[in-house]
């Protein structure tokens, strides 16, 4: 009788083959475009084909392995002396892989019509190639186990962003941006030797495993954790270390903004899960530090977001706000794990996870939207934007979505995440041993603040830009973004509203991802759906949608009878309004930036006005970030400044040069030959 | 046969202070090329018996250092309006006397150096020393580009002195790395020529100090 091949284990194959062959098609998508013409177009369509093929492959395997219980190994050895070919597809990984992979292949399609080859030939073919080693490293970075594996990921991830934020190279703005985040995730590069050599110090590999408490020292292991915190904290742009986030972002076309934004920043926070994942025994404070830079991180974004003049500069900062509200979860499931509670964790650590599924999805829809509008209006400053809503009224509507979204206001997904945090840390309240840890509950006002001031944020945007009249005369010939560009809003958009109104759908995924993160002692987590009351989210979210459309069919049964004048928004009764005498967002900023001035440190230059006819004056205002521009840039201009004083070493003569390698060699023989005995045989011989 | 071997190593040392006291640069390519020659030789002498190794690397050795590269430096030479090293950095004497003073630290430094010392001669650490510091001399002294390219060669066949103590012990890919090694800085070096003289109208490497930024 012959033995026959039991019909589930192809599975587990299936599962980390699929991904991988996924990345590394995705990675070559732009490839075969680079052997064609400038001129051809033929390149757009073959390297979004291979991007979306690569795209199903990998996401097939992402679903099988999530539907899977167990893990998925790939361990080959290869021909360098360090490391090996070792992918894992565990829960975590999986549940990273929907929003890396399908965030990218929209945003490929985005491009198609967004960078055409044809309005860019001398950028578009390079845009293309670095797009798809990017999304295709970003694939293969999640599931690589082994450090130096890892690191080739993560270097093929950094490098390709760095050429997609400096695609358009003749822009003096996108060059520096360019350089201030290259020097950036070099400097978390250089952590995650660091982290790797003290890895390997400890267990003898360089792979990624969980460590026994007798195997890692506090010491060695706080180390490990804060250079996490470095490397990933800047390559998620977490408060402090955000410095080359805002102006990547506001440089790089739209849809690599989008990706930037949505998707290479949650490997920041996909790095730090993995890294924590590692200690099951953490002492408390390294939650506590998680969630104190959570809060620092979520609110001050928000607040430099409000005072932005910049549309994608804006939506940038909402990315760090967002990314401080990721960390808090992440926060309150270490303190989970350090105080064996099982409900902190599961309430943390999914609500984080599902908040980077909303994040990617809604600011991806923002920045598609945004866009659009530069698109469209060929600007990106808002004062200069208004009244879009009437002539592109999709794209005003899908940046409606993506901003309540983000606002975290019910019936949409950012609602769901925000909302297991809240309950995660109202737990920590619970009169039962608190003890330490009554600072954590502080968190709650501080998470209803930073939703608060995003609402005022996206009603100032919403208001600047799609309602009022257009402030410039050309604005009336502007015209609603084509389907290319309409198509993936759309799909992100239901996704939004359909993780928003159906949570109990991702809940399994998600406590897949906790269970395989939650390798301490506690107990084993309970399901989000025992935890969360994601019936009610599902009740609230049909009233909330049956709500708005009974209003709306109610005012047009109102209105349908009566004849409708249209007139100027807000003209406010003048005889001969103009459109630049409309409420403007700066104005509508203003109240709170006054209030904020300390932190955010607004620049004005305000014009002095005296006698009654006064002359013709301008206001300016201008936001630079705090961090970069008053700590980072002054102190690198002096490092400089002495470093200028090396340049005498520099003659420019080649004999000098030679020299320098000569006394170079001299002193690397000395430094083997034990001269102080070597003088003393001399004298005493 | 290691007299004879002896007797090699102090021609070639005395080459070296040719080299470093002469201005005419058509007799510096000369005397590297009788270097080339008697270098070439060293791998038969040292190591009795002529195997097929010896002989491959005696020719390839005599061939490229004493006939080929020797030759493209002339044909260098004609097409350059320069016969002389006329202002070096150092004085030939200074350059002379460094010369002296490079030798007589390589011979101290080479018994005290823990070495194999059985092969050939006693000589061929201390001549290998000393003639990698000539080429370090004449490549720091010397402002013609050509003359830098000679330095080259002759700090490079000090590192062949050394490599043919090795001739035993490593392996054929020593010295077929040396010889690999100084074909491509040859071609390094005749690029450097050919744009420094049309670029700036001149071999002087002095002139590369304007590309300082």
């Amino acid at each position: 009788m012959t033995e026959v091949e039991p019909a589930h284990s192809l599975a587990p194959l299936l599962a980390i083959w699929l991904p991988i062959a996924g990345g590394i098609l995705i990675s070559a998508s732009g490839v075969p475009g680079l052997f064609l013409s400038r001129r051809s177009a033929g390149g757009e369509g073959v390297s979004a084909a291979l991007h979306i093929l690569g795209a199903t492959a990998a996401l097939a395997g992402a679903v099988l392995s999530l539907g899977s219980g167990s893990p998925a190994v790939l361990d080959i050895a290869w021909g360098l002396p360090l490391g090996s070919l070792r992918f894992e597809l565990d829960g975590l990984s999986a549940v990273f892989l929907p929003p890396l992979i399908l965030v990218p292949a929209l945003g490929t399609v985005y491009g198609l019509r967004y960078w055409r080859q044809s309005e860019h030939p001398t950028t578009g073919r390079k845009l293309r190639a670095f797009y798809g080693l990017l999304a295709g490293s970003l694939v293969l970075l999640t599931m690589a186990r082994d450090g130096v594996l890892f690191l080739f990921c993560w270097e093929g991830m950094a490098l390709s962003a760095f050429f997609l934020v400096t695609t358009d190279d003749q822009d003096r703005e996108a060059r520096e941006a360019g350089w201030v985040y290259f020097a950036a995730t070099h400097v978390g590069t250089l952590a995650l030797f660091g982290i790797f050599s003290i890895v390997h110090a400890m267990t003898g590999s360089f792979g990624f495993d969980p460590l026994p408490r007798d195997a890692a020292p506090i010491g060695a292991g706080s180390a490990v954790f804060f250079l996490g915190l470095i490397a990933f904290g800047l390559k998620s742009g977490l408060m402090p270390l955000h410095v080359w986030l805002p102006g990547a972002h506001a440089a790089a076309p739209s849809h690599v903004s989008a990706v930037l934004s949505g998707v290479v920043l949650k490997t920041g926070i996909y790095g730090l899960a993995r890294v924590t994942w590692m200690f099951p025994h953490p002492p408390m404070f390294w939650g506590a530090v998680l969630l104190a830079l959570g809060m620092v991180s979520g609110i001050v974004g928000v607040m430099f977001a409000i005072a932005q003049h910049d549309l994608k500069r804006l939506l940038a900062y909402h990315s760090i706000e967002n990314i401080g509200i990721i960390v808090m979860g992440l926060g309150l499931a270490m303190l989970g794990r350090a105080m064996a509670r099982p409900d902190w964790i599961a309430l943390g650590l999914g609500g984080a996870i599902l908040h980077v599924w909303n994040h990617s999805f809604f600011k991806s829809l923002l920045f598609f939207s945004a866009g659009a509008v530069v698109h469209r209006t060929h600007t990106r400053e808002i004062d200069r934007m208004g009244g879009l809503a009437h002539s592109m009224p999709v794209t005003a509507i899908m940046f409606l979505v993506g901003a309540v979204a983000i606002c975290g206001l019910p019936p949409l997904n950012g609602f769901v995440s925000e909302l297991m945090i809240y309950l995660g840390l109202l737990r920590t309240l619970h009169p039962e041993g608190t003890g330490p840890l009554a600072g954590a509950a502080f968190a709650v006002p501080v998470l209803a603040i930073i939703g608060a001031l995003a609402v005022a944020c996206f009603v100032k945007v919403f208001g600047a830009v799609f309602l009022g009249a257009p402030r410039r005369d050309h604005a009336g010939e502007v015209r609603e973004a084509p389907a290319a560009l309409l198509v993936p809003m759309a799909v992100l958009a239901a996704l939004c509203i359909g993780i928003g109104a159906l949570p109990a759908g991702v809940v399994p995924f998600l406590d897949r991802a906790v269970e395989t993160w939650e390798t301490g002692p506690a107990p084993r987590p309970q399901s989000l759906a025992q935890l969360a009351p994601l019936g009610w989210v599902t009740a609230i979210a049909v009233a909330v949608w049956g709500g708005s459309a009974l209003c709306m069919i109610g005012i047009c049964r109102l209105v349908r009878p009566h004849r409708v004048a249209r007139i100027g928004t807000w003209d406010c009764g003048y005889a001969a309004p103009s459109a630049r005498a409309q409420y403007s967002a700066s104005s509508f900023a203003q109240a709170l930036v006054a209030v904020f001035r300390r932190v955010v440190r607004p620049r004005e230059h305000s014009p002095r006005v005296h006698r009654l006819f006064p002359r013709r004056a301008s206001y300016r205002s201008h936001i630079h970030d705090v961090v970069l521009d008053e700590w980072i840039r002054p102190a690198i201009e002096r490092i400089s400044r002495l470093a200028m004083k090396l340049r005498a070493l520099q003659t420019g003569r080649v004999q000098i040069y030679v020299l320098y390698i000569l006394l170079a060699a001299i002193a690397l023989v000395l430094s083997n030959v034990p001269v102080i005995d070597l003088l003393r045989r001399m004298v005493t011989r | 046969m290691s007299s004879a071997v002896d007797a090699m190593l102090v021609m070639v040392l005395l080459l070296n202070f040719f080299v470093l006291g002469s201005s005419r640069i058509r007799s510096i390519i000369y005397t590297v090329a009788g270097q080339g020659v008697l270098l070439g030789l060293l791998p038969v002498m040292v190591h009795e018996g002529i195997g097929l190794r010896q002989a491959v690397v005696s020719v390839g050795a005599i061939g490229l250092k004493a006939v080929i590269i020797p030759r493209m430096l002339m044909r260098a030479m004609t097409d350059l309006p320069i016969r002389r090293e006329i202002q070096p950095l150092i004085g030939f004497r200074t350059s002379l006397l460094l010369g002296a003073v490079a030798t007589a630290a390589s011979m101290g430094l080479a018994a005290r150096l823990p070495t194999l010392g059985s092969a050939g001669s006693q000589l061929l650490v201390p001549a290998s020393l000393a003639t990698i510091l000539t080429g370090f001399i004449i490549l720091t002294t010397r402002i013609k580009a050509i003359t830098q390219v000679l330095g080259y060669l002759i700090l490079e066949n000090g590192v062949f002195i050394f490599g043919v103590l090795l001739l035993e012990a490593m392996p054929f890919l020593v010295e077929v790395g040396v010889l690999l090694d100084l074909f491509v800085a040859i071609f390094v070096m005749g690029i450097i020529i050919n744009h420094i003289s049309r670029e700036f109208s001149s071999v002087s490497t002095e002139r590369l100090s304007t590309l300082k930024e």
